[in-house]
């Protein structure tokens, strides 16, 4: 029931964002500082998502292979490889290095 | 869902009228690209826990991949339903920006505006911006997301079924997929030092304040490195006034200042 509320609060809330911005009139979320404020916020957000999602297990800190996929995918991002060739970088090392007992 | 694509590019307005065909085949170029990348949804949304039904009603009803691999993430590690939402939604927000240039530039009539808004996100928007007319815009507005739209959400059903079939998730390295996705969305953000400094206060936050924080609370408070960078750079800026302060605001505000450069 929470997956289902929270999937509810999601949809409502990103629709919501997305509507807004075709209805408004232009200029209103024009101010520089606004502008820069919602650049800068989903950089803030996808930077702590994925440290935490490579360095956590059940609320505490870790260093599992997971690590190693990310190493994997920053390499392959260094080097302009495709998004999915990015993430399917992290996915192979992450299995070979659980594989390998790490 | 791709963030990733190639930033919107400069409108000329001295661009003769580009063919729908050629406006359809870069379309169809990044709505197939960015489509496929809905099977790493739906593995790593069953990888979380969510059923199929849940993690198919996410790709339908909330259509824009940050917030949704947010949300999973969060629910995964036990966050409570609106701390989860809440980190899905900032991620969210940006699409409003996204939604007044695009308001502009298509200028939809007002009834089709909440069909519309669906679609409203970040390759719809970059491959609109990059068009050189209000048709070729509204051509590549639609046919990007259309095609994004079915493809993520059929690839999204794959995943998920693909996820069940392969079991343990974990043991395929699938729990990786999430990280990987975010830290190809983030890395063509980081173009200046701004944007750097935000994103290492905000690794540090959330990893620092994990421990201490209810699951899903820490994510939320790293978004609080946004608004503190700027208040920084602010006092900086008024403390040694003209300089760096213009070249650096150039490379921040985004898409919407190269418009401005170009004129």
């Amino acid at each position: 029931m929470n997956v289902w509320i929270a999937i509810g609060l999601t949809a409502a809330g990103c629709y919501l964002m997305k509507l807004v911005g075709l209805l408004v009139p232009a200029g209103t979320l024009e101010r520089p500082l606004v502008q820069r404020l919602a650049a800068l916020l989903p950089v803030a957000l996808l930077a702590a998502l994925t440290a935490q999602q490579t360095f956590s297990a059940g609320g505490s800190l870790v260093l599992d292979a997971r690590a190693a996929g990310l190493a994997a995918a920053a390499v392959a991002l260094v080097l302009r490889a495709p998004f999915l060739v990015v993430v399917g970088a992290a996915v192979a090392v992450t299995a070979g290095v659980r594989a390998l007992g790490w | 869902m791709a963030e990733q694509t190639a930033p919107p590019v400069i409108r000329d307005p001295g661009t003769p009228a580009k063919p729908d065909a050629a406006v359809v085949r870069d379309a169809l170029g990044v709505g197939v690209a960015v489509g496929l990348s809905g099977f790493a949804f739906g593995v790593t949304s069953a990888g979380a826990g969510l059923g199929l039904l849940q993690t198919c009603a996410l790709s339908l009803l909330v259509f824009t991949g940050a917030s949704q691999f947010a949300l999973v993430g969060a629910l995964a590690a036990g966050g409570n339903p609106f701390t989860a939402a809440a980190g899905a939604f900032f991620l969210g927000t940006r699409n409003a920006f996204y939604g007044l240039r695009l308001s502009q530039l298509l200028a939809l009539p007002k009834a089709v505006r909440p069909f519309a808004a669906h679609w409203v996100i970040d390759e719809t928007t970059a491959v609109a911006l990059a068009q050189p007319s209000r048709r070729a815009a509204r051509v590549g507005f639609t046919v990007t997301g259309l095609t994004l739209y079915v493809l993520w959400n059929v690839t999204t059903l794959l995943g998920a079924l693909g996820a069940e079939a392969l079991g343990d998730t974990a043991a395929w390295g699938l729990d990786a997929a999430g990280p990987a996705v975010f830290l190809a969305l983030l890395a063509p953000m980081l173009k200046t030092a701004t944007e750097r400094a935000t994103a290492g206060i905000a690794v540090l936050l959330g990893l620092g304040l994990l421990p201490v924080l209810p699951a899903g609370v820490p994510v939320l408070a790293a978004a609080l490195a946004a608004p503190a960078v700027l208040w920084l750079r602010g006092r900086r800026a008024s403390a040694a006034p003209g300089g760096a302060e213009r070249t650096d605001r150039a490379a921040e505000a985004g898409p919407e200042t190269k418009e401005e450069d170009s004129r």
